[in-house]
């Protein structure tokens, strides 16, 4: 009999594991000392007989919508629609060059890549509501604010998407295009277009999906929409304006979503 | 020769495709000429109005550095409300992510009813939900806070509830098999296949929770915003400007931050 040794495989340095766990938990741990010791919320004040009084009070006004308001809200509520529709074009058209630009298959170099890139990127961190905010103090208080404000702030995101999608095509119908003959111009409309088209007008339509819900929003800084209104109703303390202006931001967005979900299916 | 001379070949697309895409461009762009004219909003305004705009971004600038000083605490704010809200979110999220997946969920009625609820729920803008909640709870951050959490749970649950029904679901059957019970189940075969996903989520939602509560602010949420507003209202731009590129700094930051973290969990 010859003694055998087994010789298991080394454990992992489980120590290593274990020091990274512990450094992210007191990460964590002080993260939330330091966002609770900072927080001062007056509890006496929102447990207070004011709060049952306000729920009495508003809730039931809330849920007995106005639907006298209907053709004020309703024309409004269309106003809206528009100002996504007429932003998300401009954004689907703006957004194709930039990411021509950014997508590495077609500009080969590495410098404008990143330019691309970079702009997307910066165009992406802005919240739409502070584009509103710059494009109402430069133009005045119109629906044109907002269009534009949704033009810029969804170039970002379809730009980026476009891009990824332009990186993801089949390159070899561009070298057997290129192989026969053909110009730029050629490569462009019977190489490339028909590969990317499909996608980029579902994400096109999506966007337009985002932006019906934030162009709804942007009327607060006074960019055109229903959310001018609710802030009309929410200052007059007007809670069954707010209520029905609710009810018919969910029909819209609801139906919206519906179509764009149908066409989206049969493009793709 | 049975063709003619002038024989010229059909074009590369057939005919319905040509007729679609035709009707399509028609109705894009009548659509686009109708919304123009009712949002008043012509391309060629915005070259004229140009110099109006170039002018008042010469007001924005330089930006007013000293104001930083009363900036700090409402930015600090703004994260806290939104940490805040992410945690309680999360974890409200998790026992109705579990009620919206239909391979948890097996009662027919009760998935559906769930997922009718929820989708209700996003279809209502952040904005709104502050609106209503100022005026419950008065002006402040713990309104904020509520908003943000009815507006991240509407989100987590539908991303969650999607990797939940993407599982492999033969280890929990096997736990089933060797007498697991429900909850057993749900810890040791569910837990662990998506738990990265629900973390990485989990920051998803705390980026869109620091943009949102900027918004929040606009009608007396608590946060950065309701600084943005009074400024506004103030016309002081050059403070407007300091904000403004305090946010963008900040939400950058973070964006990184939980971008690195994400590509780290999955």
């Amino acid at each position: 009999m010859t003694e055998t040794t087994f010789t298991l495989p080394k454990k992992p340095n489980q120590r290593k594991v274990l020091i990274k766990r512990m450094i992210v938990l007191l990460v964590i741990v002080m993260i939330y000392f330091w966002t609770f010791s900072n927080m001062t919320i007056n509890w006496g004040d929102i447990f207070s007989m004011r709060t049952i009084e306000n729920i009495d009070r508003i809730l039931p006004q809330f849920l007995q919508p106005a639907f006298s308001e209907t053709p004020s809200i309703l024309e409004k509520m269309v106003e809206t629609v528009f100002i996504a529709y007429t932003g998300s074009l401009a954004a689907a058209i703006i957004a194709v060059p930039i990411a021509f630009l950014a997508a590495s298959n077609m500009v080969k170099h590495t410098f404008w890549n990143q330019c691309g890139m970079w702009i997307l990127g910066a165009i992406r961190a802005f919240p739409e509501i502070i584009l509103a905010i710059i494009f109402v103090a430069a133009i005045g208080p119109n629906p044109f604010a907002g269009v534009l404000a949704i033009a810029i702030g969804s170039t970002g995101m379809l730009g980026k998407l476009y891009a990824e999608i332009i990186e993801s095509i089949d390159m070899n119908v561009i070298e057997a295009l290129q192989a026969s003959g053909a110009n730029k111009m050629q490569i462009f409309i019977y190489g490339i277009l028909p590969q990317v088209l499909p996608e980029f007008l579902s994400y096109a339509i999506y966007r337009f999906e985002i932006d019906v819900r934030a162009s709804s929003v942007l009327g607060i800084v006074g960019a055109g929409g229903i959310g001018m209104l609710i802030t009309f109703a929410y200052m007059n303390r007007n809670w069954e304006e707010v209520g029905m202006i609710l009810l018919s931001i969910i029909i819209t967005v609801t139906i919206i979503d519906q179509i764009s979900g149908f066409i989206r299916r049969r493009l793709v | 020769m049975h063709k003619s001379a002038s024989f010229t070949p059909e074009g590369l697309y057939p005919r319905k495709t040509k007729l679609t895409i035709t009707i399509s461009i028609v109705i894009v762009s009548t659509f686009y000429l109708l919304s123009s004219i009712m949002t008043e909003s012509f391309l060629l305004d915005l070259f004229i109005k140009m110099p109006n705009v170039f002018g008042l971004i010469g007001e924005f600038f330089p930006p007013e550095w000293s104001y930083l000083e009363e900036i700090w605490p409402k930015l600090f704010e703004t994260i806290h409300i939104a940490i805040i809200a992410t945690t309680v979110a999360v974890i409200i999220s998790i026992p109705f992510s579990l009620l919206t997946a239909n391979n948890v969920t097996t009662n027919h009625w009760l998935y559906q009813a769930m997922r009718f609820l929820l989708n209700i729920i996003r279809t209502v803008p952040d904005i709104i939900l502050a609106v209503v909640f100022v005026g419950l709870f008065g002006i402040g951050a713990f309104s904020g806070i509520i908003a943000l959490i009815v507006f991240a749970v509407g989100i987590l649950v539908k991303l969650m509830s999607e990797v939940i029904e993407s599982i492999d679901m033969n280890p929990s059957e096997a736990i089933r098999a060797s007498g697991g019970n429900g909850l057993q189940t749900i810890y040791f075969a569910i837990v662990p296949q998506v738990l990265p996903q629900f973390i990485s989520f989990s920051l998803y939602v705390f980026e869109l929770n620091i943009r949102a509560s900027l918004v929040l602010g606009l009608v007396g949420a608590g946060g950065i915003g309701q600084l943005l507003n009074k400024e506004i209202n103030f016309f002081n731009y050059p403070a407007v400007s300091t904000i403004v590129i305090i946010v963008f700094a900040v939400v950058v930051i973070i964006d990184y931050i939980s971008g690195k973290l994400r590509e780290g969990l999955v």
